[in-house]
């Protein structure tokens, strides 16, 4: 590189001393409102359904909505857990999928999509870009708790371990879900395959799945198979926060429609039974 | 077709003013060349930084409507026909004058990082790098080092006493670049986290929106940075390594151009 004088010291040079927040004249408030709002829906439509309890599972057509999968609980409805149920009865405000819905909280909690969007909307830092933030100091990610953003690996690994599940639940549906126990189709099996693929390209799209499958490499040019893989994820990768906001929509549209089925509201549509 | 538009641009020094001003525009024009005519016409000493007007030489960088923008890459048909244009300095930099501010924390900066750490072993022209390597660290070599990432980035726009201790988008994708060259053998992962200060950035993306090169600094850049220093330091197995003893020797910290080649031939 090439060296450069040390620049003349003028002590009385400063910041332009300029009060206004910003002087942007665009609506940069509206994104940050309506990503905080998205995640406020989720949320309560979330916490409401998980500690609900009841309406989870269809047993006629094996759904089972991906908020109670795997389904641990004692008073778990015979079927809907695929592994077995723990000897105990959960209280209320212990989610069935008490192994699942933590990692999959952290894994979108620790995202860097979802982390920007947060950071953004709800911590104001900063609210929009070229917007002055309103905190007196910043340390960003420097310092604990902040530290644990660097988990998201651990949190993807179960995450990925938990689509395998979900995966398993959407085939189960298919295989065992008609007339007498074997294949059938409705509208429902739609729904969890859709749910299904979409969460499997939210998943794969992950930075820290691209890391761990190539990004991590010092040189492509002697791991031609991992670069392969690193490529394909990179594909998709731009397309992480789309897939962060349609999963969260599929999620809740999928476990809306195993409700209303599961209580009767709606009747599943057959294709093939 | 020629108008009268309202500027509103930022005269002195750091305790300097919006100044109004009514310049001529004419159709297909950009802000530099208002400027240019604003300093033609009306205040002969007004100071704008500018060299290449094509968008490649990033000195011409400026906040435009509160945006950091390239003045000479801001076409003045994007703004509606009545709203007035405010021009200030780089928010994030020291004034000198007018527009033109004092970028030296920049070179600063630069100049903190360690250099290309080839094994010593290794003579010039032998190196050996697959297509796919170079094209990874070219897109940060796109850089044309306009500072509108240094200056948007709110760690230190916003937090002055932070300055120190983080060298901004633009000298991280540099680490990224040199920790990804398949022929740099110093380890960076550490002190990009205690030196560098990547653990203040928090992935907003604000750099990203406003680099006029497109380079993607945070998905490619700071994002992997991130994951190669979890790799190091956050680790729970290196972690452990590290406390009972095996990994002594496995990692360089230590200053560049300083290491012993490992795989040189014996002389």
């Amino acid at each position: 590189m090439t060296s450069t004088l040390p620049p003349p010291e003028n002590p009385n040079a400063t910041r332009a001393h300029i009060s206004q927040r910003t002087f942007r004249t665009d609506r940069w408030w509206l994104g940050p409102l309506l990503t905080a709002l998205g995640l406020a829906v989720f949320l309560v439509y979330a916490t409401a359904r998980v500690f609900q309890q009841d309406h989870y599972w269809v047993a006629e057509h094996h759904y089972l909505t991906p908020f109670y999968s795997p389904c641990l609980a004692a008073q778990c409805e015979p079927g809907s857990a695929i592994f077995g149920t723990l000897p105990w009865e959960f209280p209320w405000f212990i989610p069935y999928a008490i192994v699942s819905m933590p990692f999959l909280l952290l894994f979108r909690f620790t995202c860097y999509y979802y982390r920007k969007a947060y950071y953004r909307s709800i911590w104001q830092a900063p609210t929009a870009c070229a917007v002055r933030e309103p905190h007196a100091r910043y340390t960003g990610e420097s310092r604990f708790p902040m530290l644990g953003q660097n988990l998201h690996r651990y949190f993807f690994y179960a995450a990925f371990l938990i689509a395998l599940i979900n995966t398993y639940d959407a085939f189960a549906a298919l295989l065992f879900g008609g007339e007498n126990g074997g294949v059938g189709i409705g509208v429902g099996n739609l729904i969890l395959f859709t749910n299904v693929v979409l969460l499997w390209c939210y998943t794969l799209s992950c930075h820290s799945c691209r890391h761990v499958f190539g990004g991590r490499l010092k040189s492509f040019g002697s791991n031609p198979v991992r670069y392969w893989m690193w490529t394909q994820i990179s594909r998709i990768n731009p397309w992480h926060m789309t897939f962060a906001w349609v999963t969260l929509g599929t999620l809740m549209l999928t476990d809306l429609y195993v409700a209303l089925v599961a209580s009767g509201v709606i009747t599943d549509l057959r294709i093939f039974n | 077709m020629t108008t009268k538009r309202t500027f509103r641009v930022w005269r002195g020094s750091g305790e300097g003013e919006l100044v109004h001003y009514e310049v001529e525009v004419n159709e297909g024009e950009v802000v530099l060349d208002v400027l240019h005519r604003l300093q033609a016409t009306q205040v002969p000493d007004l100071a704008v930084r500018w060299n290449c007007k094509a968008g490649k030489c990033g000195s011409c960088s400026v906040e435009i409507n509160g945006r950091p923008r390239l003045s000479c890459m801001t076409r003045m048909s994007t703004f509606e026909p009545e709203e007035p244009i405010t021009i200030t300095p780089m928010r994030t930099f020291p004034v000198i004058r007018d527009l033109v501010c004092d970028v030296s924390f920049n070179y600063q900066k630069a100049r903190e990082i360690p250099s290309f750490t080839p094994d010593p072993g290794t003579e010039p022209g032998d190196f050996r790098m697959a297509q796919a390597d170079v094209e990874r660290s070219q897109e940060f070599r796109k850089c044309i080092e306009c500072f509108l990432c240094q200056n948007v980035c709110h760690v230190i726009r916003d937090h002055e006493e932070n300055k120190e201790h983080f060298s901004g988008p633009r000298y991280l994708i540099r680490v990224t670049e040199l920790e990804m060259h398949p022929e740099d053998t110093a380890d960076r992962r550490t002190i990009s986290q205690e030196e560098f200060g990547l653990g203040y950035c928090n992935i907003t993306k604000c750099c990203t929106e406003v680099c006029p090169e497109h380079i993607k600094i945070t998905d490619n850049g700071l994002i992997p940075l991130k994951e190669r220093v979890a790799d190091r330091k956050y680790d729970p197995l290196v972690w452990l390594g590290s406390k009972i003893g095996l990994r002594k020797g496995a990692d360089t910290p230590i200053a560049p151009n300083t290491r012993k080649p490992s795989s040189a031939p014996e002389q």
